[in-house]
């Protein structure tokens, strides 16, 4: 209705239209079109002569004689290498079992006797024909992988009774070290249907694996390469008669990684008793140089297709190794996230470090009969910051926050990348969980309340990191603010080059300053954890040829994994809290810093703080050949 | 009712009484005598291309007497009905438009089915014909040559539905409908001016879009859209292949049936997308004359067709119709032959299969209508 009527009333503009004019612009317009229709077939035409009389024979020979096709070259993968140059990933020859469907009669009869002369699983038959299904049928198609030397004999003398059946020569991805830095490295495997329809097809129609988990899938791009094609002719029986014209595939690129694998081993075998996590950053350019996710596995298994029964018990054990607890495991970061909190307390000027605090054992809201627990019974007494840190008083903290709020809270802690991914080149890392009052009124629909502030002061309620924000905010907290994004990335190198390019660090928003005293106070009270006569970590101080600064701490136990699988025999074990010690070194000149979680490892300072202490030992004393010098040159004096 | 239609209805009759059968189904004897020899040509070259299957053959007649069917029934309806329907018929499309795009089917990677219970159909296929009509609609109590502002309300009339079919994504019927669009603009008269203006714009943002807009591999993609040979493992196959196809059928082709490229697998899609290279290897380059000669002559016939159209409405309607069934054609040989970018479009009438058909007919259909029912008395 409303239409009609909108073009009755413009039907009186009719009257300014001259219609005749307008018929007239119509037809020119018309001939116009004409015209470049006309054009546009004669363009094409010209095109069609060109084929197919200016090249006529060209096409002809192409077409008659042979038959032309196309055969991909795949790439070769990048190694993967340590920061010392110790090789991580290697690529090992090996041959595999390829048919051309388009060749072979009658391919069921084909499969049942091949299957006499070589084991060919189910599996390895479903798997073929839903990659035939996939590729023109002049293409191969793999059917066995990883052939052994006896089966490649055996197959090389049948071969003639096989047409359409090839062996071919192959690089299978091989992970020397087994376990070692298995979480970092990661592994390949083969490509699935769901890879299938993201990755660029023909970038990997020579391809049969792709990077999976680990440095592996994250640097899948640049490990890769770019695919080559040869255009060839062929005769009926699909034999190369000519290469009409080839274009060589471009190997990826060799990585080295920031890790230091003599580092990661002492790494490993220090933690080798618990499930649990280590992270050891250089805070001076973000380098990752040890990455620890206990317990490991062997990468090897999966390249070429892990078994039923390795995968159910890698993946149905309760201690989830499969799990990368150093980028996915969101633990409650107990006393250690004090020291950022006296840090906030000193920046916000909400207090001083010379001001004292009574702790009588307990904190109690005002109005409220509730008592929030220190950790020592009997209290603290009068506490300044310094002994808040190196005495981990409950007390102090609880007080400090309920000062400070929450939303300042997490406003500071945010700074140093907790609760938030921090970017390190590694899929999959977990954001963990710095709470305020949006979150929860976002996620819970509740209000926030004050004795979840008192809590967050020290480090629980809501309140989750990862292993890897923990040595991160450690990192920032050493180099006074200055901040790198973690980073996996050494080095990168062209293959069959020389020249090895040196990844920059990747610079983050330093966190403001206010003054550097405050910052000089929380450090010598980190310091005096370990080195003061009442610290919580002095047993691992007393013996150390240098000085760390560090922090203890014990969450209450909320474990991975949940708790449904854990089984009786376990639950003692399962009960135990979790030990947590975070620590720089050396204090003056920081040049790693750490993170450690045992799970369920009790105390902070029996189980974790030794096992760091370990892992600094190994690297500023015998690994970092800068330090040592400068330290033997200094004891000696 | 306005009078002037009463009295174009009462002169219908009247008009038609004495005519011949073709003159009272309202349909255009030339026109549709192309139309069947493209339709006749299809199914031979089907045939050949469909490896003699008859099945094939029997399905593509269906789709064929569906599409004759839909053209005898549009043509019935006069101008003046279809300008009344115009905006419906365009904003029901735009809605389907956009249910299809919250919870249509996806089929082969791509969300283009809208499910009906009964039938699945594509949305973006009304739009071919949708598009033109409102545009036709649009124009048709404006002064022409266009003002700035029914340029720029009829260009929104074209860039929201290919907008969205974009989105689907379906490149080949973004392309067609813009054209449509683009050419109903031209026919109505948008001065010259402003398409050099346009176009100059255009040669300038590409480059710096090319430069600062794009990512690097934003860029390969591009370029493996411009250039397919240069990925032989993927789309480029298909072109390689067609060349040889084309090459080697030389002047007088290798004979109906004896196209070897098309028969041995070599030629993927050789009954669908890429048919004409197989009519081209067969047929060879006389073949393909007369092939190109005979759609030349529909759309030089359609275009006629429109400028002895009465109204604005009708002329920009029928234009557009015709020029898009140049850009099918232009658009498929070009694409096969090697000189255009892989875009998913048939050739018309010939290639196997397609909702595509019957939609090129009902557009013809209209077209025919247009042209048979006598114009209003003269204002």
């Amino acid at each position: 209705m409303a239409l009609r009527r909108i073009s009755n009333r413009r039907s009186d503009l009719v009257k300014v239209k001259d219609s005749m004019a307008e018929a007239q612009l119509f037809s020119r317009r018309a001939l116009v079109a004409s015209a470049l229709v006309l054009v546009a077939m004669l363009g094409l035409s010209a095109r069609l002569v060109f084929l197919q009389v200016y090249n006529h024979e060209h096409y002809t020979t192409l077409s008659d004689s042979n038959r032309v096709r196309i055969l991909p070259l795949p790439p070769t993968r990048g190694l993967i290498y340590d920061r010392n140059g110790v090789l991580l990933a290697d690529n090992l020859s090996s041959h595999r079992l390829e048919v051309t469907p388009e060749q072979v009669e009658d391919l069921d009869a084909m499969l049942r006797e091949l299957g006499t002369l070589v084991e060919i699983t189910e599996q390895d038959i479903s798997r073929f024909r839903k990659l035939s299904n996939r590729k023109p049928p002049y293409a191969g198609v793999p059917l066995r992988f990883q052939l052994s030397e006896a089966e490649v004999a055996q197959l090389a003398v049948n071969l003639h009774r096989f047409p359409g059946l090839e062996i071919k020569a192959d690089l299978t991805r091989y992970y020397p070290l087994h376990e070692r830095a298995a979480h970092v490295i990661g592994y390949v495997g083969r490509i699935d249907e769901r890879e299938l329809k993201i990755i660029d097809t023909s970038q990997y129609s020579g391809s049969t694996h792709i990077g999976k988990t680990g440095v592996e899938k994250s640097y899948e791009a640049m490990l890769h390469g770019r695919v080559g094609h040869r255009q060839v002719e062929t005769n009926a029986q699909g034999r190369v008669l000519r290469v009409l014209e080839s274009t060589q595939p471009v190997p990826g690129k060799n990585i080295y990684l920031t890790i230091d694998t003599r580092l990661q081993r002492m790494a490993e075998e220090a933690l080798a008793d618990y499930n649990g996590a280590i992270v050891a950053i250089d805070p001076r350019n973000g380098e990752i140089l040890a990455l620890v996710s206990m317990p490991v596995y062997d990468p090897n298994l999966f390249v070429n297709g892990i078994s039923h029964k390795d995968f159910d018990a890698l993946n149905q054990s309760p201690h989830r190794p499969l799990y990368n607890r150093a980028l996915r495991g969101a633990y409650p970061p107990g006393s250690t996230i004090k020291p950022l909190v006296g840090l906030a307390g000193l920046e916000y000027g909400i207090m001083t470090a010379h001001k004292s605090t009574y702790c009588p054992g307990f904190f109690r809201l005002p109005n409220s009969e509730h008592r929030f627990r220190d950790w020592a019974r009997g209290g603290h007494g009068w506490v300044r910051l310094d002994k808040a840190i190196y005495q981990s008083c409950d007390v102090y903290f609880y007080d400090l926050a309920l000062k400070m709020g929450i939303d300042r809270f997490h406003a500071y802690l945010d700074q140093f990348g907790l609760g938030r991914h921090t970017g390190i080149d590694l899929d999959g890392e977990k954001n963990g969980l710095l709470p305020n009052k949006a979150w929860k009124r976002e996620v819970h629909d509740q209000p926030w309340y004050m004795g979840e502030t008192v809590i967050a002061g020290i480090g629980q309620g809501y309140m989750l990191t990862t292993p890897l924000q923990l040595a991160h905010s450690t990192a920032v907290l050493a180099q006074y603010g200055q901040q790198f994004k973690p980073r996996l990335l050494y080095a990168t190198q062209e293959q069959g080059s020389d020249r090895v390019i040196p990844e920059l660090p990747r610079s983050e928003p330093t966190v403001p300053m206010v003054s550097r005293a405050n910052w000089d106070q929380v450090i010598r009270g980190m310091e005096l954890v370990v080195h003061g006569r009442r610290g919580t970590a002095r047993r691992v101080g007393k013996q150390a040829a240098y000085r760390i600064a560090g922090k203890t701490g014990t969450a209450q136990v909320f474990s991975l994994g949940q708790d449904e699988e854990y089984d009786a025999d376990n639950l003692a074990r399962h009960l135990h809290d979790h030990a947590l010690f975070v620590a720089f070194a050396p204090a003056s000149e920081p040049r790693i810093a750490i993170a450690v979680i045992a799970e369920h490892g009790g105390g902070g300072s029996s189980t974790a703080a030794p096992i760091a202490k370990q892992v600094l030992d190994a690297y500023l004393l015998e690994l970092d050949p800068l330090y040592t010098a400068t330290h033997e040159n200094r004891s000696a004096g | 009712m306005r009078t002037d239609l009463l009295v174009e209805l009462s002169t219908v009759d009247d008009a038609n009484q004495d005519r011949g059968l073709l003159r009272r189904l309202h349909l255009d004897g030339p026109l549709l005598l192309g139309l069947m020899a493209a339709a006749l040509l299809g199914l031979v070259v089907l045939y050949s291309a469909g490896r003699q299957n008859p099945d094939m053959l029997i399905r593509q007649g269906i789709r064929l007497g569906l599409g004759f069917v839909a053209m005898v029934v549009m043509a019935q309806f006069p101008p003046h009905f279809l300008r009344r329907w115009a905006p419906w018929i365009y904003l029901g499309g735009l809605g389907m438009l956009i249910a299809v795009l919250a919870v249509g089917e996806v089929g082969k990677g791509a969300q283009r089915w809208l499910d009906l219970g009964v039938v699945r159909f594509q949305p973006s296929e009304i739009m071919k014909v949708a598009v033109p009509m409102m545009m036709g609609w649009y124009f048709a109590d404006k002064p022409l040559p266009p003002t700035l502002r029914a340029i720029a309300i009829s260009s929104l009339i074209t860039v929201i539905p290919v907008g969205l079919i974009l989105k689907q994504p379906d490149l080949g019927t973004a392309l067609l409908v813009g054209s449509s669009g683009g050419f109903a603009l031209f026919l109505a008269g948008l001065s010259w001016r402003i398409m050099l203006g346009l176009g100059g714009a255009g040669l300038v943002a590409a480059p710096l879009f090319w430069s600062f807009g794009m990512r690097d591999y934003q860029r390969q993609r591009v370029l493996t859209f411009l250039d397919p040979e240069s990925d032989p493992l993927g789309s480029g196959w298909n072109i390689i292949q067609s060349k040889i196809a084309i090459g080697s059928g030389g002047l007088y082709g290798k004979g109906w049936l004896n196209g070897t490229q098309s028969h041995l697998d070599f030629l993927p899609e050789g009954s669908t997308d890429f048919i004409f290279a197989v009519f081209a290897e067969e047929f060879g380059l006389i073949g393909l004359g007369m092939l190109l000669g005979l759609y030349f002559f529909i759309i030089a016939r359609s275009l006629f067709m429109a400028v002895q159209a009465p109204n604005t409405f009708s002329r920009v309607l029928a234009g557009s119709l015709a020029l898009i069934f140049f850009v099918y054609v232009f658009v498929n040989a070009g694409m096969v032959s090697g000189i255009l970018p892989v875009v998913g479009l048939p050739l018309p009438l010939i290639s196997y299969g397609g909702t595509s058909i019957v939609t090129i007919m009902a557009g013809f259909g209209m077209l025919m209508g247009i042209h048979s029912h006598p114009r209003p008395l003269s204002r």
